[in-house]
């Protein structure tokens, strides 16, 4: 008969890229419990929405996570927009949306280099992130800023791109393209990397439903819904289908997101070709009144902004539910049973941001 | 610059963090701008480290997690604390969670400027820190043998 | 873009409300309180509910002596965001799960949004 005992894991771990704290019971060398407490980061901005105005506050909600800063401000300007009844014009959700395909590329990269440390590939983590400079450089080009970009705002945008910068960077994403093959044929292919994800931390269709999954993770488990099909931003004039995979396990949420990958760069050239000539952004008049939820696709999942106005310049409630705390139950679950030795693998194939989490 | 003597390990902790410097300091270890040109690696161990990076301010919860990496470092140490947050709070500064900069817990040697910090700073930041590391040294071994001097004597 | 349903309902019809819901294969989304500008204290809580692509909303009128029963029994993942509220509203949740009784975040000024 094993013994129980009960191991901490973080916040501060050698294989932890960010501060969450978990409480491992564990029987010999599995784990048959997991108790989460997380807090390390809460800042609680969400109640700074009362000291600043509705229009400043589009840089308070980019800096809750500096990895989808740009679909952070974009959710809370959209929703915004949709209480005030602000019509954006439409090259700036063209825009947006180039943007945010940006965001998830890089996002998707900088999260394949954590994975690929966190089996310990090491040289497949730096070529991830030397290709996730080029993205980075794309965004330097055309907003000033690499992860904080400030180029939302209530209304539309703040800068524009003309048709050389739009066909320079079209002519990258070919070339990286070619090179993200190369990286995707290492990661689906490679033996050493299947078999540290094959068969690893499986979650059923049915307990991704019911736990809540979101995202990627949820998809992974053959759940087709993609909150880009809501049509926010200019969504609903590009053609996509969500990319999912049956197989419930660390090597399908591997391959869901290298997929999306391609799935990015093709929705970046499909709005670089229908992008239509005009305004950036249209005037704002008056102060927000009213209530608005706002759902958005994160890197990491389905975000939810929920902001409710007064008909003053101060908000009354700004609400934002990220995917990663959504995804928390759904992993605690992945844990149970698990080995101890693939507990930081499980951990990482949610995606987490610990910023978004805690606000 | 001088010639360093000394390859100094760092560790990183992401305080309060948007997330933002947190990846930047990670980017600033990779093939782009690679500091690890400069001989430092980063580590997951307060115990072999030499610098610590901090991003973010300090709320309740981390303070003592920042102490602890602090004192488990091994003598001398340098602090960098990276980003507007790490120094005071920066946007954050009027949240009800935020009690301020990481120096309202720990010494700090060097503050890297920006929101987010760009990893050109950062590197900036690495290299004053090598610097002050190898300062620091030098007058931890002369009161060491100081010390030393004065036990023997008696 | 979708419509934004709210059903009004009393802190007593919830559960049933819920069940209701989870017998009709909604996804439970999220859970949130927001303080009323009024002069007895007095909250809102949202239940949101996704199907595909629908959302809809559940609404409950509070104030912080109302014992509301907790979803986490038929929503499993309520339960984090149940303790969120507890933290950061100290309203009444009864019955969660995994309860950290207030402690979800350790904060320095308990209960901020009270």
């Amino acid at each position: 008969m094993s013994t129980r005992s009960v191991v901490p894991f973080g916040p501060q771990h050698p294989v932890l890229p960010e501060p969450i704290h978990l409480d491992l019971v564990l029987e010999d060398e599995t784990v048959v419990e997991a108790i989460p407490s997380i807090g390390f980061i809460h800042r609680g901005l969400e109640k700074l929405v009362e000291q600043r105005d509705f229009q400043d506050y589009v840089y308070v909600a980019e800096r809750i996570c500096g990895i989808c800063s740009f679909m952070h401000g974009m959710g809370y300007c959209e929703s915004v927009e949709h209480i005030m009844d602000i019509e954006v014009p439409d090259r700036a959700k063209y825009l947006r949306t180039i943007w945010c395909e940006f965001s998830r590329l890089h996002s998707h990269l900088l999260w394949l280099g954590l994975l690929a440390d966190a089996f310990g590939f090491e040289s497949l983590f730096m070529h991830s992130w030397r290709l996730r400079e080029k993205i980075l450089d794309m965004f330097e080009i055309s907003t000033g800023g690499r992860l904080i970009f400030s180029v939302n705002k209530v209304g539309g945008v703040r800068k524009d791109m003309d048709s050389d910068m739009l066909h320079q960077f079209e002519t990258t994403l070919v070339d990286m393209e070619k090179d993200m093959r190369e990286l995707t044929k290492t990661f689906l292919n490679d033996y050493s990397v299947k078999t540290r994800l094959k068969g690893i931390g499986i979650l059923s269709k049915q307990e991704a439903f019911d736990l809540g999954a979101a995202g990627p993770f949820m998809r992974a488990s053959g759940i087709a819904l993609d909150n880009r099909k809501l049509g926010y931003a200019a969504y609903g004039n590009l053609d996509f289908e969500p990319i999912i995979s049956n197989e419930c396990d660390c090597y399908a949420r591997c391959y869901v997101r290298t997929q999306e990958l391609f799935q990015s760069v093709d929705l970046i050239r499909q709005a670089i070709a229908k992008i239509p000539a005009g305004e950036i952004s249209a005037p704002v008049k008056g102060f927000p009144k009213g209530e608005y939820f706002m759902r958005v696709e994160q890197p990491r999942g389905e975000g939810l902004y929920y902001v409710k106005g007064n008909g003053t310049k101060f908000l009354d409630r700004v609400r934002v539910r990220t995917p990663t705390f959504a995804n928390l139950p759904a992993m605690l679950k992945t844990l149970k049973g698990a080995q101890l030795a693939d507990v930081p693998i499980l951990i990482l194939t949610i995606d987490p941001c610990i910023s978004c989490t805690e606000r | 610059m001088s010639k360093l003597k000394r390859s100094p390990w760092i560790i990183h902790y992401d305080g309060s963090s948007c997330n933002g410097c947190d990846i930047e300091v990670l980017a600033s270890l990779t093939p782009l701008y690679d500091a690890e040109r400069f001989g430092v690696i980063n580590t997951g161990n307060p115990k072999h480290a030499d610098i610590f990076l901090v991003t973010g301010g300090i709320n309740a919860q981390n303070e003592s997690v920042v102490r602890q990496i602090y004192e488990q470092m091994p003598k001398p140490k340098v602090v960098v604390a990276v980003g507007i947050c790490a120094y005071n709070g920066g946007i954050f500064k009027d949240c009800y969670n935020i009690l301020g900069g990481v120096d309202k817990v720990i010494p700090v040697d060097i503050y890297v400027p920006g929101c987010a910090a760009r990893p050109q700073a950062i590197i900036d930041g690495i290299i004053q820190a090598t610097e002050l590391l190898e300062q620091k040294q030098m007058e931890y071994e002369r009161t060491e043998k100081h010390q030393k001097k004065g036990s023997d004597n008696t | 873009m979708t419509e934004q349903a709210i059903k009004n309902i009393s802190a007593s019809e919830l559960v049933t409300e819920v069940l209701h819901l989870k017998h009709e294969n909604w996804r439970l989304m999220q859970i949130h309180a927001t303080k009323l500008k009024a002069d007895e204290p007095s909250y809102e809580i949202s239940y949101s509910f996704v199907k595909e692509y629908e959302l809809y909303n559940l609404r409950i009128v509070v104030t912080p002596e109302t014992e509301i029963m907790s979803i986490s029994d038929i929503y499993e993942p309520a339960f984090i965001y149940e303790n969120e509220i507890t933290a950061l509203f100290d309203l009444n949740i009864k019955m969660i799960s995994l309860d950290y009784h207030g402690n979800l975040y350790r904060l320095n000024n308990k209960t901020p949004f009270k």
